[in-house]
């Protein structure tokens, strides 16, 4: 061997050694990575500081408050009836069901009840933001693993529910159309058809996202054992709604502690799902929201007459104590904490969003994971930023 | 259903009489028996509203404690909020949070606390709601708090969710939590000075804009004086 060969042979040694050093030092150091605060997966502005090594996530800290507006504060210089204009805006996609636990706490703390036909009304109106809600969201978790095209179908025909709480409420998004004792206005005519007809459609978009999505064979290895989050511990982050039904946990507060609203008296069924993953927590999702079109269907099949509205004074004053409530909302468990002083406006309102709770477990959950399946774990969380921030 | 107008009345009035009123009570007072025992000393006050909900007042440094048999002995491992309240009234009187919007009149400054339910007696109160998602069976929690920046134990080790929620009490009340993981800003920026959810931190734009109710609380015309005089205020 020359000695020219030898001087190559050792340089390239070198260089390989040198390099390994750097090899080295980077994956110590690890990588950070900013999720957001404008990544589409977050629906909104989350955003979250992913530390990194290699493809794998070491922590990862969702950093939030882009979006907080207050409410609690707001909630203490506001009347009454002037509350739900606020508690509209913190789950945006399904509105009208935030006003619902609030003038239910209301109502408790008054002793009125709304008469039967304003309950059934308002329930029919809870379920259809739901469906509105939730049908966003099974769109939506296609389009951020890569499929466009159910997102399409998703906006298509949530219009069709959107048109449908419009004509009876006046909004598409925030409704603000609950009142203590009832609820605003009556049902437009015409309207029972049309949205049995809304059912039918939304029933058929569910088979398509279950031939398109659930059925997809990139979706379920993308999905399927990602992000498996155990019951024990989904209760104790205080995980609800679907995300703890996909975990196998049978609670569902519209059975189980329903109050004011008459789910009770429909025939329908809990959905749970014994993974605990993306995939469970998708396929949930879908079922529930076909139990939503069934429940809505058999309240527009037996809506009672009668009035809509509860005697009531004008001025609202609200006599003093406290009242818990929570309903089973699109996003998992809302619940207002009121303390009242028996003025016109609330001493004191906590709320208790789903989000907030649902968020709260990703630092556990991402640990491990790798980069593309954030995106997996925190679309199937589904979360809305306003309910996190409020 | 074929004909909705008589079905459906029918149901309604079926579902109106609770048919296991008394068992229920009977859980709840067998529950605020059993924590009654276990916590001995820690234990304060208890209100239980018939069929719906219980409240468990506990002293500061029972706190932790509680958490524990909650979750040890009656299956609370739902973990559903916690969060602080502030009884004392604002300083800045009714003009603060009143409907009337009267700012040349005398400032009328409430300096008495009033508690709520399961009663109170000092400023700060901790509130928290745990959950059985088995029985159904969810329960209040207070705890009264010394001093003007109180600190408490935290309630990660036992419920992980609480990290979140304490990080937020810390921020809006100014009650800082023992041992806790990560005691930093949640919402606010970290140089961001006050505690806005307590009752003597100012609404600016209240302060400076006049009162978003006073037009809901019009009369119609001809509607009756009774109540232009319950709010002291002519349309």
């Amino acid at each position: 061997m020359s000695n020219e060969a030898s001087a190559q042979q050792l340089s390239y040694i070198e260089n390989q050694a040198s390099d390994a050093r750097v090899n080295i030092e980077l994956e110590t150091e690890g990588m950070t990575l900013n999720l957001g605060p404008q990544h589409p997966a977050t629906h909104g502005t989350l955003r979250i500081i992913v530390r990194l090594d290699g493809e794998q996530v070491v922590s990862a800290e969702p950093v939030m408050g882009y979006m907080h507006r207050g409410y609690e504060k707001l909630t203490e210089v506001r009347t009454y009836p002037q509350v739900t204009t606020l508690v509209n805006r913190i789950d945006w996609l399904g509105s009208f069901a935030n006003e619902v636990p609030f003038i239910l706490a209301a109502e408790r703390l008054m002793e009125v009840e709304a008469p039967a036909r304003a309950q059934w009304i308002r329930t029919a109106l809870f379920e259809l933001s739901r469906i509105a809600n939730v049908v966003l969201f099974l769109g939506d978790m296609a389009v951020q693993l890569g499929a466009t095209t159910p997102v399409f179908y998703a906006f298509r025909d949530r219009e069709f529910v959107l048109n449908q709480i419009e004509s009876v409420t006046g909004g598409r998004f925030h409704p603000n159309f609950d009142r203590i004792g009832g609820i605003k206005d009556d049902l437009p005519k015409g309207w029972i058809q049309e949205t049995k007809d809304v059912l039918v459609r939304i029933n058929s978009f569910c088979e398509e996202m279950e031939d398109l999505v659930v059925g997809n064979e990139i979706f379920q290895t993308r999905t399927r054992g990602i992000g498996i989050i155990p019951a024990d511990t989904g209760l104790a982050y205080g995980l609800s709604g679907a995300n703890i039904r996909s975990s196998g946990v049978d609670w569902d507060l519209r059975r189980d502690g329903g109050v004011g609203l008459i789910h009770d008296q429909l025939d329908w069924k809990v959905w749970t799902h014994p993974d605990g993953d993306s995939f469970a927590r998708y396929w949930v999702r879908l079922q529930e929201v076909r139990e939503s079109c069934k429940m809505v269907g058999q309240i527009l099949d037996g809506i009672p007459s009668g009035p809509i509205m509860a005697k009531v004074p004008r001025i609202i004053k609200v006599p003093p104590g406290e009242a818990y409530v929570e309903t089973e909302n699109p996003l998992g468990i809302m619940g207002y904490y009121v303390i009242s002083k028996g003025d016109l406006v609330p001493y004191r309102v906590k709320i208790r969003s789903a989000s907030f709770n649902n968020v709260s477990i990703t630092p556990w959950v991402l640990k491990g994971v790798y980069v593309p399946d954030v995106i997996s774990i925190l679309a199937s969380l589904y979360f809305i930023l306003g309910d996190i921030d409020r | 259903m074929s004909s909705p107008d008589t079905n459906a009345e029918e149901i309604v009035e079926e579902s109106i009489e609770p048919q296991e009123e008394l068992v229920t009570d009977e859980k709840r007072e067998a529950f605020i028996g059993s924590i009654t025992q276990d916590l001995g000393s820690g234990f304060v006050d208890s209100h239980i509203d018939p069929e719906t909900d219980v409240w468990v007042r506990v002293t500061q440094e029972a706190w932790l404690e509680t958490a524990k048999i909650l979750f040890e002995k009656h299956g609370m491992n739902f973990f559903s909020f916690l969060s602080a309240i502030d009884w004392k009234p604002s300083p800045f009187g009714r003009e603060m949070d009143s409907a009337i919007d009267d700012l040349d009149d005398e400032v009328i400054v409430e300096t008495e606390m009033e508690w709520g339910i399961a009663g109170g007696e000092k400023r700060f109160q901790l509130l928290a709601r745990v959950h059985n998602p088995s029985t159904h069976m969810g329960v209040n929690l207070k705890a009264d708090l010394e001093g003007d920046f109180p600190e408490v134990d935290t309630w990660t080790p036992v419920y992980p969710g609480a990290n979140w929620h304490e990080r937020e009490v810390k921020e809006m009340f100014g009650i800082s939590f023992k041992n806790h993981p990560n005691m930093v800003n949640l919402y606010l920026p970290t140089e961001f000075e006050g505690h806005p959810l307590r009752k003597d931190f100012p609404l600016l734009s209240r302060r400076a804009k006049p009162w978003p109710g006073i037009v809901d609380v019009e009369l119609m015309p001809g509607e009756g004086d009774d109540e232009a005089e319950e709010l002291g205020e002519e349309t």
